[in-house]
């Protein structure tokens, strides 16, 4: 198989004296559908808002698409210039528990911002793109309201769009259903499905095992800041070979 | 009884006015000035440099810990005495811009840093650079937010010009009383200014609220003081 798209290795990240990530290695091949997922605390989130450099690394190597991010240099850790992160970060949006729409845009605006803005997209192309986005996650009749106008499911679409405008190598989920109502998680994962469908290449931190054993293609394990185990769902959720993962399991199946 | 005499109303009023409308251009230079300190300010204080933070904070604090009337004195009588010398009216500018540039430093700052770093966020994931994200998402919020505020310091400021006179600019207040000086007839003549300060006032504070509206979204703007929330469909959940 070819190189994967996105690679970390022994990446640590530490809050102060609080060891969140301690030497994480994980790899993402193109058109993968990754699951995150382990107890709260355990660094999921931490993960992958240092793939998407929100949070800087302490130390650790992250190579995305042939290009190397940040690495280790002897003990020193390096990272690429900003530039470079900036345009790695373009390919990889993420979409966010709060999700994090621009409150004084319209739906379309915030669609937009990035083609136009980050990637320098004619606003027309851009405003086409947009439309048919927002036409497939079945909120082509929102183009103009805006986000305090929408539910949160709504506005979870509306941030998918936003990250699919970037016409991103790989999407980042960062619990996107945590903060919906229970009728509205559905909507979501039916549309992250029809992502995975079409072969786009997902990283989903998420605490829906259902959804995770459904759709993933491997399905990683994180507590204490390691990843305890990884493999295809059937084998994690079915048969679980660390103590951590299967008291994890038998935790959450009540 | 008191006998008004308003018979010095036509005789005076365009001599008040004269001063009215240098209180308007040291308000006007004195808002300018004043915003770009205290935007600059607030972008220095939240820069992330502690030496920088603390410079600005010092500078905040002894403009706000010490009288405006003090701060114009020093200006214009003490420092000529080791060689910087206004011309009054330019005192008056740097002493109520500075004073005033502190003030909305703090404004400026507390609105910006009240924006959910969540859409910081977001604009970052998508590649946006920090100053990108300033410009595009954070700065706009912010001002809404900053607006009336700014608009109520830029009201007590076209007040507060008055204490220019203080250092022999002829502005409104200074031009009345030279009026009194030479009428004896003080309750006139401060009614005259007083009505002319509230008129200027009261026309600033309707500019404010104009340009408070003109940034709000439709859809948030509210129509009266009585107007009832929003109804629900408009609001939320579909």
């Amino acid at each position: 198989m070819s190189q994967p798209l996105l690679c970390v290795q022994g990446l640590h990240k530490s809050f102060g004296a609080l060891k969140v990530l301690r030497g994480i290695d994980f790899t993402v091949r193109s058109g993968e559908v990754a699951f995150l997922i382990g107890p709260s605390g355990g660094g999921k989130s931490t993960l992958v808002r240092c793939i998407n450099f929100l949070e800087t690394p302490t130390s650790g190597e992250i190579v995305f698409d042939g290009e190397t991010l940040c690495q280790m240099r002897g003990v020193r850790f390096h990272q690429a210039p900003e530039r470079m992160l900036r345009s790695a970060r373009s390919e990889m949006p993420m979409v966010f528990q709060h999700f994090n729409l621009f409150s004084h845009r319209t739906v379309l605006e915030n669609v937009i911002e990035g083609p136009v803005l980050v990637q320098k997209r004619p606003r027309e192309e851009a405003i086409e793109d947009a439309l048919r986005l927002l036409g497939e996650v079945g909120l082509r009749d929102k183009v103009d309201s805006y986000p305090d106008q929408l539910s949160g499911g709504q506005k979870q679409r509306i941030a998918i769009a936003r990250a699919l405008a970037m016409h991103p190598k790989l999407i980042l989920f960062d619990e996107p259903t945590s903060a919906l109502d229970p009728e509205l998680v559905t909507g979501i994962l039916e549309t992250i499905r029809s992502l995975a469908d079409k072969g786009m290449t997902l990283v989903i931190v998420t605490h829906e095992m259902g959804f995770a054993r459904k759709l993933a293609d491997v399905v990683h394990f994180i507590a204490d800041g390691t990843i305890v185990e990884s493999g295809p769902p059937d084998r994690i959720f079915d048969h679980p070979e660390s103590k951590r993962l299967s008291g994890f399991i038998k935790s959450i199946i009540r | 009884m008191y006998d008004f005499f308003f018979v010095l109303v036509p005789q005076y009023f365009p001599f008040l006015l004269e001063g009215a409308l240098v209180t308007l251009q040291l308000s006007a230079f004195s808002m300018v000035s004043g915003i770009v300190i205290g935007f600059a300010v607030a972008l220095g204080r939240i820069s992330g440099s502690r030496l920088l933070n603390g410079i600005l904070l010092a500078y905040v604090e002894i403009w706000r810990d010490v009288p405006l009337i003090v701060q114009l004195l020093v200006i214009y009588f003490a420092l000529p005495s080791i060689g910087i010398s206004l011309p009054g009216f330019w005192a008056g500018v740097l002493g109520l811009s500075l004073n005033l540039g502190a003030y909305l430093s703090e404004v400026f700052r507390s609105a910006i840093i009240s924006i959910d770093p969540g859409q910081r966020e977001a604009g970052k994931s998508i590649g946006m650079s920090r100053a990108m994200v300033l410009k595009r998402v954070t700065l706009p919020q912010a001002l809404r937010i900053a607006v009336p505020t700014v608009g109520g310091y830029f009201i007590a400021l076209l007040k507060d010009s008055s204490l220019v006179s203080f250092i022999s600019v002829n502005e409104l207040l200074r031009n009345g009383t030279v009026v009194i000086a030479n009428t004896f007839r003080s309750m006139e003549v401060y009614m005259m200014v007083a009505i002319i300060y509230f008129v200027m006032s009261f026309v600033a504070s309707r500019l404010v609220r104009m340009v408070e509206q003109a940034l709000t979204p439709k859809h948030q703007r509210q129509k009266s003081f009585l107007a009832k929330t929003p109804p629900a469909d408009t609001a939320m959940l579909t």
